[in-house]
């Protein structure tokens, strides 16, 4: 049963930083907007942010709209309205609930920035397919709807060893659409620039796996949850020296936590890894489960996935497109397999937590029996928690609840 | 003393179900609807084994809760789910490596259990109603048939009738084209029950020896039998196989 003492989830001081990072972020892209610069271009999560960035673009993610609707609960109310304009609810439950808000003329933003009214307005999309097929139909979807040009790279899947091959399709894909941003934008890619903001992305990336691993030490400073909103400069900033200088300031809390011993979750007594996309209207329910059964969600595939240690600011074409292809998502089974072999050594992992998230296959790993490789290989254990990113309607708390408790009272 | 009664409950969606145990021995026992109300089931049930054992509440030091309701019982002493609840209350009954599953009001289980008693790990069946006992509850309703003569009706049954599809609805919608197509009433309910059986099956690959627990399976063995008909060899069931989650909360309550 879970602890009857309430436990308090311990607040990051970092988080007021990345309140007004992400808020100026906003205000940025409506400013934009509202002026008619800098040229706005939407990014898929993993998409070639640096490039959009050197060539002048200010970025903008809706994956992280995605989130947000999600995290408000506000998806649950708005994914039925593209569900009835014929995008089926078993499809991406961030495409739907976006479509569904744009079209119900909703957003989060306008509850947490005061003088937003609505997203920024793209003056082009591109999507990289390395994640899944859905980020193009959901950006093609808005192209159409402000007839906006829609460009993107089709990425290969199911990738063993990345190849000179791979990146070489890659890379030749992120060079031959300059031209289009270049018409977009109205200037010529300045290459020395696009080093500078792959040098940074770099950076950036770098201090944000050292936050990550700051986990590998127990009790861990920090948990699942709080890599989940402490990763959005990671996401909507990589390239820029402000998304580095927040995880210096982030990296040395920790780093204190740890010379403290201040632990994340108070008597972690269990440490486990959470595979799959966030239940983002449940973060903060389950944040307190955990933290009740005393047990660390340590890591993640999810929040590892802005980890994109190829980039180099001196191969700057190239390196991005090995980046953006060794991502967990894109690779084969055997390969995520030795990744998450490593990762349950490096952070002393008890269990894993799959999350068999219903519109969302290319962040559920569970549906080919690599759970049970895993464990008959690893001895690891593990349960499945059968829910969604965002549509609340595909997940019980209760189930989950007992599945949670009950592989809790089996590892302790 | 007081504390040699333990008792253990388990507040299904259901039914609540209770076990007495003093020191080893079961002293009384209790099954009562839970329906909304989860505490007033728990204290029903409690209220019925205080009268059976012929003690005061007081007598009972550990209340151990488990199932949906678990953490709705304002006298529990403590709760545990129902998968540590079924796995310890089974293996009391046959100390070996067994495979529990558990047939519940809203969910099937399924829990690996090593010979040691040690759990190994466990499934719950996904989140819709086919092959639980809300599933018979439907076919039931649909046939105009009380749920308690589903199993007579399919021991009944000598014909092979299958239902194809997967979830209650569309199973529901074949029971139509059965009942238009003049199906006898048991075979119908025969298919309706073969239907819970692959669900079961689909869930694992149930290896070694299967117990079988619940409340499905304590009124309808005909779907034990179906059961040990798909697996090749013969499932076991416990003497009191709807009680054995309340068996293992009050087991569990003994050691605390
Ligand atoms: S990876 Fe999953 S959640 Fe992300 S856009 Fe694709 S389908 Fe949606």
């Amino acid at each position: 049963m879970a602890d009857a003492k309430k436990s308090e989830i311990r607040k990051i001081a970092a988080s007021k930083t990345m309140r007004k990072l992400m808020a100026d972020h906003f205000y940025e892209l409506d400013r934009a907007v509202k002026e008619g610069h800098p040229k706005v271009a939407w990014c898929t999560s993993v998409g070639p942010a640096e490039l959009l960035r050197a060539m002048g673009f200010l970025v903008y993610f809706p994956e992280n709209h995605g989130a947000m609707l999600g995290a408000t609960r506000m998806a649950t109310e708005t994914i039925p309205a593209a569900n009835a304009i014929g995008y089926s609810p078993d499809i991406c439950s961030y495409l739907t609930s976006d479509i569904g808000a744009f079209l119900q003329k909703r957003t989060p933003l306008r509850d947490a920035y005061k003088g937003i009214e609505a997203i920024p307005e793209p003056d082009v999309l591109v999507f990289n397919t390395n994640q899944c097929r859905e980020v193009q139909d959901w950006l093609a979807w808005y192209g159409r709807r402000w007839s906006k040009p829609v460009l993107g790279v089709e990425c290969y899947k199911g990738v063993g060893e990345v190849t000179d091959v791979h990146v070489a399709g890659i890379a030749g894909q992120f060079e031959a659409m300059v031209p289009a941003l270049e018409e977009v934008s109205g200037q010529k890619l300045d290459i020395d620039r696009l080093r500078e903001t792959v040098r940074l992305s770099r950076e950036c990336s770098d201090l944000w796996k050292e936050v990550l691993e700051t986990a590998a030490t127990r009790p861990s400073p920090i948990t699942f949850f709080d890599s989940t909103i402490h990763m959005a400069p990671a996401v909507v900033m990589r390239g820029t020296q402000t998304a580095i200088d927040y995880y210096r300031e982030l990296l040395a809390e920790l780093k204190a936590r740890i010379d403290d011993k201040v632990a994340a979750v108070e008597g972690e007594r269990l440490r486990l890894y959470w595979e799959g996309m966030p239940i983002w209207g449940r973060l903060r329910d389950l944040a307190m489960l955990f933290l009740e059964l005393r047990t660390c969600l340590v890591a993640s595939t999810y929040a590892n996935s802005w980890v994109f240690t190829a980039l180099d600011g001196d191969d700057p074409f190239r390196s991005m497109a090995r980046a953006y292809t060794e991502l967990f998502i894109v690779r084969s089974d055997p390969h995520k397999e030795k990744y998450l072999e490593e990762m349950v050594k490096t952070f002393s992992v008890d269990g894993i937590v799959f999350h068999d998230s219903k519109t969302c296959p290319a962040n559920t790993n569970c549906r080919y029996g690599m759970a049970q490789r895993l464990q008959e290989r690893l001895g690891v254990p593990s349960i499945t928690i059968a829910g969604d990113l965002n549509d609340l309607r595909c997940y019980s708390d209760e189930q989950a609840k007992t599945q949670i408790e009950a592989f809790v009272e089996q590892l302790a | 003393m007081a504390d040699r009664f333990s008792l253990g409950l388990d507040v299904g969606a259901s039914a609540a179900k209770a076990v007495l145990l003093e020191g080893e021995v079961v002293r009384a026992r209790s099954i009562q609807r839970s329906g909304a109300d989860f505490a007033a089931a728990a204290t029903a049930c409690r209220d019925d084994i205080v009268t059976k054992a012929g003690l005061a509440t007081g007598d009972i030091e550990h209340v151990v809760t488990t199932g949906y309701g678990r953490r709705s019982v304002p006298f529990a002493t403590s709760a545990v789910t129902e998968i540590t609840c079924h796995a310890r209350g089974c293996y009391a009954g046959f100390p070996r490596a067994i495979t529990i599953v558990d047939i519940g009001g809203q969910d099937n289980k399924v829990i690996v259990v090593e010979a040691s008693g040690d759990r190994r790990n466990f499934k719950m069946n996904r989140k819709c109603a086919a092959g639980t006992g809300a599933f018979l509850e439907e076919i039931a309703n649909s046939l105009d048939t009380p749920l308690s003569s589903l199993n007579g009706l399919a021991a009944q049954a000598t014909g092979d009738v299958k239902l194809g599809s997967f979830c209650t609805v569309f199973a529901k919608t074949e029971l139509l084209k059965l009942i238009a197509e003049g199906t006898p009433l048991p075979e119908i309910v025969k298919a309706a029950f073969r239907s819970v059986v692959m669900r079961i099956v689909e869930m694992d690959p149930l290896e070694g020896d299967i117990v079988m627990t619940g409340g499905v399976v304590a009124y309808n063995p005909v779907i034990v039998d179906l059961v040990s008909e798909a697996l090749g060899r013969k499932v076991l069931v416990p003497d009191h196989p709807q009680c054995t989650g309340a068996l293992g909360a009050a087991l569990i309550g003994q050691d605390r």
